[in-house]
């Protein structure tokens, strides 16, 4: 698992770098900076949040997530 | 049970229900098919994926059972006795091409669904089916006429699941059920969210084909749901824009379980078939953000009727629609270039962005104002992508996840095979609203809403107002006893006489509560009823 999830890694930090940048240069509007901005805080404000709900066992609560397949 | 002798009132049928036998089928009356319009009778079918915590072989047939029938425990719906489903007008293995399956191709379990093997099937107060299908619990709403309603009993639909889980839990003998609105366990499994347009017969369905497939390859850039994992079995992994198009093979065909194609051909119209055709798309993602769906159903509907029109050359055609569903679905960046078939290459928001302006010609400056809204909203997102998808981190579900699994991430110090990111993942769908991470951006006023809880909370119990679910929403909830199935196309009573009377609602805009509304106050009994209704 580890060696696949370093494979699909770097190609994601790659693109995700190409956002960033890009999101830098769009961002000389200050008002769409400011909603960037809120929009961060209040997800840095849910991070605790996530914490307190999220199923106790991440690993458990993953790996028995098994479904039979639909349409 | 008494013999389904229907004393002919599904021959003709009342007319306020049905369309007048011998009605030109060249040129129907109803003006809003062809008009240039957002408007059209549409609905959507989602299967709900379901577990139980701590017992990961939990047969989910017995399990989904147990949701569909704690919610039919409601006092609304257990009053009369539970009104079966009339299977009569189904044709599952018709397609769209011209031809129908005999059975030897086709996977048996498509006809599941029904009371005789078991499984669980209730039909709801607002028109809606709340059933088990393919081991899952699924909720299809009743038919509306516009995107703002399919949103709202889309939304009714992941409520009556909470409810219904909540219900489970407190029945006796029954441990705690969860129940998540997405589409994969990350493991190889698949389950639906389908979308159904009611056409024009006269559109050829190659023009279908053509059009609409480059449309369904580039809309997930606002309508997926987003998924940590890339391939079928999640192997490796990174984030990914949509939960379903891993698990998308062909470009056409009937298939709904494997070798999943672009374009569905089931060809069932639930309505008149001379008329109308019933589009099957199984191509989008659940979505949680009221946007998401709204625009999902909205553009789709805009852009069938510019298929119904005429209006594209086909110069937007794509090479290798399959390949390019995935790349587009792994590249969150929106930078790939997707190669049309003449040669062309195009990113998936300039795709987008065509077709737009060609609607924004096609529909004209004096578009009704449920079409201008999707047209509004529609450019508002593109433009928004083409600066930062997380600038729509507050409004569609995969820029809402991301940004979560982003910040978490990055806290953590975490890579993208952390149990607890993929944990984010799927709880971002439980329909609870104290778990689901969808739910708590919702109680934070952090995601835009085009509805209220109580809009929600109404619609689970009331119909649509304007099509046929309105007559069969308002025939359940009056005369329970009397209602003894019901479908899509007809209610079934017993009152008393000798024989069932099938009365066949085979027009989805008759019915509705202009057409009947007055007669459900006026008449105490469904006997009453039906005498008004079937008298010439």
């Amino acid at each position: 698992m580890a060696a696949k999830d370093s494979g699909g890694q770097s190609q994601s930090q790659r693109s995700r770098q190409e956002a960033d940048a890009d999101t830098t240069e769009a961002a000389v509007d200050p008002e769409i900076a400011e909603r960037h901005e809120a929009i961060t805080e209040e997800v840095d404000d849910l991070l605790d949040e996530i914490d307190e709900v999220l199923e106790t066992n991440s690993e458990e609560f993953v790996r028995s997530f098994v479904q039979k397949g639909g349409q | 049970m008494k013999t389904q002798n229907l004393n002919g009132a599904n021959l003709g049928g009342p007319e306020i229900l049905t369309s007048t036998v011998g009605g030109s089928a060249a040129a129907p009356e109803g003006t809003r098919l062809e008009s240039m319009t957002v408007r059209r009778i549409m609905g959507t079918e989602i299967e709900y994926g379901i577990s139980v915590p701590g017992q990961p072989g939990a047969n989910p047939m017995v399990t989904s059972s147990q949701i569909v029938n704690a919610y039919a425990a409601r006092p609304e719906l257990s009053k009369g006795g539970r009104a079966r489903w009339d299977y009569e007008e189904e044709t599952p293995l018709r397609d769209a091409r011209g031809f129908t399956y005999t059975g030897a191709l086709y996977d048996p379990a498509e006809n599941l669904a029904d009371e005789d093997s078991g499984l669980a099937n209730v039909i709801l107060t607002n028109g809606a089916r709340l059933y088990v299908d393919h081991a899952h619990p699924e909720y299809s709403t009743p038919e509306v006429t516009n995107p703002r309603e399919i949103v709202l009993f889309d939304k009714a639909g992941e409520m009556t699941m909470a409810e219904a889980a909540l219900r489970a839990a407190h029945t006796p003998g029954i441990g705690p059920i969860n129940l998540y609105k997405n589409n994969t366990d990350n493991k190889g499994a698949s389950y639906g969210a389908h979308e159904n347009y009611l056409m024009s017969r006269q559109t050829p369905f190659a023009d279908i084909v053509a059009h609409f497939t480059p449309f369904l390859v580039t809309r997930q850039i606002f309508c997926g749901a987003g998924r940590i994992g890339i391939g079928q079995d999640a192997s490796e992994h990174r984030f990914q824009i949509s939960q379903r198009a891993d698990f998308f093979e062909v470009e056409v065909g009937l298939e709904t379980t494997l070798k999943r194609p672009i374009i569905n051909t089931r060809d069932e119209p639930h309505a008149d078939a001379e008329r109308y055709r019933r589009l099957h798309v199984i191509i989008g993602d659940a979505n949680l953000a009221e946007y998401a769906t709204f625009l999902k159903v909205g553009t789709a509907s805009i852009v069938l009727s510019m298929i119904e029109s005429g209006v594209f050359d086909g110069t937007l055609g794509i090479a290798e629609p399959v390949a390019e569903l995935r790349a587009v679905s792994h590249d969150p960046s929106l930078k790939h270039k997707i190669e049309l078939r003449n040669g062309k290459r195009v990113t998936a928001i300039e795709l987008q962005q065509s077709i737009l302006e060609q609607a924004e010609a096609y529909c004209g400056a004096d578009a009704d104002p449920d079409t201008r809204e999707v047209l509004d909203q529609w450019a508002y997102v593109l433009d928004a992508l083409a600066r930062d998808p997380m600038e729509l981190a507050d409004m569609l579900d995969w820029p809402a996840k991301l940004s979560l699994l982003d910040r978490y991430r990055e806290r953590e110090n975490l890579g993208w095979g952390a149990a607890k990111l993929q944990a984010i993942d799927l709880q971002y769908h439980d329909v609870r609203p104290e778990k689901g991470l969808y739910h708590r951006l919702v109680a934070r006023g952090k995601m835009k809403r085009l509805l209220t809880d109580t809009e929600i909370i109404n619609a689970m119990t009331e119909p649509p107002s304007d099509t046929r679910a309105f007559f069969r929403g308002r025939c359940l909830a009056r005369y329970p006893s009397e209602v003894v199935a019901a479908s899509w196309d007809s209610v079934i009573f017993d009152v008393g006489a000798d024989s069932l009377v099938r009365v066949p609602m085979m027009e989805p805009e008759k019915g509705t509560k202009a057409h009947v509304g007055e007669l459900f106050e006026r008449c105490e009994a469904a006997k009453d009823l039906l005498d008004i209704i079937t008298a010439d």
